[in-house]
Order: structure tokens, then sequence, then C-alpha cells
């Protein structure tokens, strides 16, 4: 190898070493804790075994609870997806270019408070004494308060709020890597306005839609806070079951074996999205 | 990059020196004029810290801990002798000495004559007859209410939660433990026995409260959901919820029913391999002492009744604390399950059942 060659090593190893250090290896350690499940005395049995992963499949509320993480998950994506794409194509096609960055900084401005704050200002808002049921009680539209809160719909609202913002943000960069000639070519050619968008820009605009929904899926999946807040416990997703094991005895075998499971489901989600996962074309 | 003097071994040497802050601040100052300890948050004032600090020229090193399974976690790693004291629930005192990490203690090191019986239980603070830890604080998980809003005689009955009228105005401790002996007493059962055999009619009275309840949720959730309005009903609140929020909130409340109710006691222990023990029993006894212990039950944090009568509180801290119920709440109270891991993991089912249950 030439001396420059060596110079993108160099700068390259960092990175590697990086993801070693702070994903595969923990990621190993992940494995190997989850196969030492914990005995009867509450300490990590020296024995190698799959104790853990049999104690969750055979104990139906958690594999509920995984279930109801993936249900959650889809909700969300699909959503989130369908809600920014118009969004983001509104402000790539539609708002003049001296307002496009305006209207982007007005996207992504609920981005710059912290999602916990966020989460507890959707619960002053639809609380039963929140803003939302005060005015319906005000107009004589309802008698009592609402649940709008504490259930996994005020959970999926609080995600889809999140994702909306990274999603229009993905989208717009994707749609501003189309030529627009190519949809005007497809019009001269006799393509409706319709026939051109489904043919030329939604295909060609695709790596920014996989992309904010495989972000999505991952931050969805894995989130701890919005459930606990907003959620009310009428649905227990599996990060709230993660944090039991932590919490009370210390169980790393079954907070890895879990941890584990979500890592997976994430594994298959990229796997499904990987044809239109190109982070150049963003 | 090179055209900037930015050069892989200047990359490299930069990082080297985050990586070597990282390690630094991972592991607790071992300084000579230092304590290290693993505290909750109500312990974390510089209020509360900072007599200590000044009469003995010491700096306590906390560092937040939320239960003792996250002090097991940090202890995990660290070196032996970087921790030097811990602040726990007293159910884990057994499992902790269990496994070789605590320190004996000397019962007259400490103002054991002005701590009531019932928090001085063997089964909480010694193994074997040797002390192990010392109780500081209590309190209890029971019900927290708004006294505008409901009946305060009508929380007296320990029942009161699960009726109609109360419909989702009820919120409900996510903690499952308390919660869980909580319903084993509202059904007459003794909360400090639980068996087997009593957990399918425990799992019936938890879903039949969950269905009357607006959520459930932690410490946060729950006390936001209180104080504002959202419900009138925290079950397995206590003085830890509405005492410290007394004076903007005289509304909240607490009480014991008549049936009783659980109590959660807070400890002080001393690591086994602590290379600083004089100076941990001498923060013990301040802890202990009549300011510390005033100073602990009113912290920013949360506030709980001080484990020591002497407490140097207030007239009106203490009006606010039922200071002259508590014989009669000690009484009237039961300790935290001390229960195997199995049973604890069978509790964590239920819960979770509960918590999926439509």
């Amino acid at each position: 190898m030439n001396r420059s060659a060596w110079g993108g090593v160099g700068f390259t190893l960092p990175a590697l070493l990086w993801i070693l250090l702070f994903f595969i290896g923990p990621v190993l350690l992940m494995v190997a804790a989850s196969l030492h499940p914990l005995t009867a005395a509450g300490v990590p049995s020296p024995q190698w075994g799959l104790g853990a992963y049999r104690a969750f499949f055979s104990q139906p509320a958690y594999v509920q609870a995984l279930i109801d993480s993936v249900v959650t998950t889809i909700v969300v994506t699909v959503l989130s997806t369908v809600i920014s794409y118009p969004f983001a194509w509104s402000i790539a096609c539609v708002v003049p270019a001296r307002w496009q960055r305006l209207a982007l900084i007005m996207a992504i401005l609920p981005f710059w408070t912290s999602y916990v704050v966020r989460s507890y200002a959707w619960l002053l808002a639809i609380s039963p004494v929140g803003l939302v049921n005060k005015a319906l009680l005000a107009l004589h539209l309802i008698h009592r308060p609402l649940m709008l809160a504490y259930n996994p719909h005020a959970t999926e609202l609080g995600f889809v709020h999140f994702f909306l913002m990274l999603n229009t943000l993905t989208i717009y960069a994707s749609l501003k890597q189309i030529n627009p000639r190519y949809e005007l070519a497809a019009r001269d050619l006799g393509a409706s306005s319709w026939r051109a968008f489904f043919g030329i820009t939604l295909p060609l605009s695709m790596p920014g839609v996989a992309t904010g929904a495989f972000l999505t899926i991952v931050l969805t999946i894995g989130d701890y806070v919005t459930p606990q807040i907003l959620g009310g416990f009428r649905q227990l997703l599996l990060p709230q079951l993660i944090m039991m094991q932590i919490q009370r005895q210390l169980d790393l075998a079954s907070a890895s074996a879990m941890s584990l499971i979500l890592t997976a489901i994430v594994a298959l989600a990229y796997l499904g999205l990987q044809r239109w996962l190109r982070l150049s074309r963003l | 990059m090179a055209r900037l003097g930015f050069t892989p071994r200047r990359f490299y040497g930069i990082g080297a020196s985050g990586f070597a802050l990282l390690l630094g601040l991972a592991t607790p100052a071992a300084a000579q004029g230092t304590l290290n300890v693993l505290t909750w948050c109500d312990h974390e004032d510089p209020t509360l810290l900072q007599p200590f600090e000044t009469a003995n020229d010491v700096k306590v090193n906390f560092k937040d801990i939320g239960s003792t399974a996250d002090a097991l976690a940090i202890l995990g790693q660290s070196k032996p002798g970087d921790w030097d004291a811990i602040v726990m629930d007293e159910t884990d005192t057994g499992r902790l000495e269990g496994m070789g990490l605590l320190a004996p203690l000397n019962k007259a090191d400490y103002p054991f004559a002005t701590i009531p019986s019932q928090l001085q239980d063997p089964s909480l603070t010694s193994v074997n007859g040797s002390l192990y830890s010392v109780p500081e604080k209590f309190g209890y998980n029971t019900l927290a209410y708004n006294k505008a809003n409901v009946d305060p005689a009508a929380m007296q009955d320990i029942n009161a939660p699960w009726q109609p009228q109360y419909k989702s105005r009820v919120a409900v401790y996510d903690y499952y433990v308390p919660e869980i002996q909580y319903a084993a007493l509202a059904l007459g059962l003794n909360p400090e026995t639980i068996s087997d055999a009593d957990l399918p009619k425990i799992k019936a009275k938890l879903e039949a409260l969950k269905a009357n309840a607006a959520m459930v949720g932690d410490v946060t959730s729950t006390q936001q959901a209180l104080t504002t309005g959202a419900v009138d009903i925290l079950v397995g609140g206590g003085e830890w919820v509405t005492a410290g929020i007394a004076k903007d909130q005289p509304n909240l409340d607490f009480t014991i029913p008549k049936q009783g109710g659980i109590r959660w006691q807070q400890g002080l222990a001393v690591f086994a391999n602590s290379n600083r023990k004089p100076m941990a029993v001498k923060f013990i006894q301040y802890i202990l002492s009549p300011e510390g212990q005033a100073r602990l039950a009113t912290s920013a944090c949360y506030w709980g009744m001080p484990a020591s009568t002497a407490a140097a509180l207030t007239p009106d801290q203490k009006e606010i604390l039922r200071w002259k119920d508590q014989p009669d709440y000690l009484k009237a109270s039961y300790t935290y399950l001390k229960m195997t891991p199995e049973m604890d993991k069978k509790l964590q089912a239920l819960w979770a059942q509960v918590m999926q249950g439509k």
C-alpha cells in the first residue's frame, strides 16, 4: 500500500475500533450474559444455557409485550411515513426555494427540545385535565373528560409526533436529489401527474423513505421513556420489561436475552429495507 | 485534512486523551479526603452533606443509584475498596451480606435508643445476630389523595380505590412489590408472608384495580397525575409524594387505612472492603444525628419519616409528616417482602400479566 492508502486506513481505524469496542464487543457480552441465567440464589449460573430465552418464551405476558412492541413500531412507522411524505414533498416541490429553509426549520423546531420534555408536554395537552379536554368541556362537546392519555394510542401519538420530523428530513433530502427533468420528461411523454409521481418521484425517493422508516423502527422499538410517560401501563412494551429485569434483581441474563430479541427484530427490519437503504442518496 | 495539520497521529492523540478522560470520570475519586457513597437522591442535598464535609474535612463523592441492583451494577465495574458506604432498601441487607459486600457494624456506635422497635427488626438490619445496616428513613406505600375531591374518611378503607365512584380517578404506582402487598392486604392476607397459593387471588384483585384506574406509572408520572388533578387517588403513594409539596398543594394528603399499609425502610451500610471505614461510620452517625435526620427527612428529592425520634424537625414539618400518628402507623404497617429471587421473578411475571391484561 502506498502512503495515502495507509493514511486512509489510519483515519478509518478509529471508526472500526469504535464499532468493535462499543457495538460488536457489547453485543458479544450480551450474548454471553444471556447464556448464564440467574440461579435460584439470584446469581448468574456458571453453566451455559438457554434458560433465559426459555423463560421468556414460556411466559405469555412477556411474549405479548414483544408482540405489542412490534405492533406499536409498525403503526408508528407507517403513520409517520404516510403523514411526513406529503409534508416533505410539499416543502421540496411546492414551497418556493427561498422559503424551503424556513419551512424545514419550522418542521424540525420541536426537535430542539428533549423528547422527555415533549412527552410531558403531550401529557399536559391530552391528560384528563389537559388543554384538549378543557377546550372540549368548555365548548360543551363532552360532559366528562376523554381518556386520551395513559393508553397505547397516546404512546403512538408521542412517537409519531417525534418521527414525523425525522421522516420529513430524510424524505425531503431524497426528493431534492431527484432531477426534476425526469418528471418533466414523463409528462412530455404523456404521463399524468399522478403517473409521473408514482412512476418516477416515489420510486426515486424510496431511499429517503426507507432510511426514515428504519430509523423510526430502531428508535421506537427500543424506547422506554415515551411508553412510560404517555402509555400509563395499559400495555407493557419490551423495553419496560427489560427495565424490570434490571431494576430489581439485576437479572442481566433475562435483560440481555430480551435485548437481543429486539436486536434480531431490528436486523430483520434492516434486511427487509436493505434494498432501498442507500445513504449516499440522501 | 493534512493541510489543517490534522494527521492520523494527532487524531489518535486526541482520541487517547478523550478516552483517558472518560476512564477518569468513570471511577470514583480515591483521594484520602473523600468518602465514596452510593446514594439515593435524598442524600445529595448540599444542605445535608456540607455540615458533615466541613466538620470532618472530607468530600462526599456520591453516585446516584435508583435501586440495589443499580449499586450491584456499579460495584461490578469498580475495584474493591472504591466505595465506602451505601444507602439501600433494608430488605436487601441479607442479600448484600450474603454476597460478602457488607461490613459488620457496632450497634453501640448508633443511637438505637431513639429508633422505634419496628424499624430495628433484625430481619431487616442484621444477619445471624450481627448488625449490617442502620435504619435511617422510612415511609409508606398506602394511599395519597386529594382531599378536595375525595372524602378523607372514605380513604380509611383500603378497598376505596376499587370503588366504582373513583373509576378513572385512580393512579397506581408501578413498583410491583408494594402494590402486590397492598392488594394482598386488601384481600385480608398477611402481606409479609405471601405464598404461591395467594398469587391467583392477588392477580384478580390487581386486575380489578387496574380496570378502575386511569393509569399505572412511575414516581414522576403518578405524582404529576395527582398534582395536576388528572387523578384524585394514588395507590402506593404516601408522605414521599405529598409532604414535600404540602405548602404548594395543601389539599394533597396521605393516610394508612384501618386495615394497614406497606412500609418502606431505607438503611445505611458500610462496604466490607472500604478503606475508609471509620469515616463511613462517622457519616452514618451524622445522618442519624438530630440535625442529619431532619435534613434527610425534608430532602428536596423526597420527604420521609426520619428513623430517629430525636430528629430536629420543626413543628410544621412534624405536622406535615403526621409525626404524632407514627406510633399507630408503625403498628399498622407491614415491611416490604423479604423474598427469594425465585419469588421475585414470580411477582414480576404476575405484574406483567396484570399490566398486559386488557
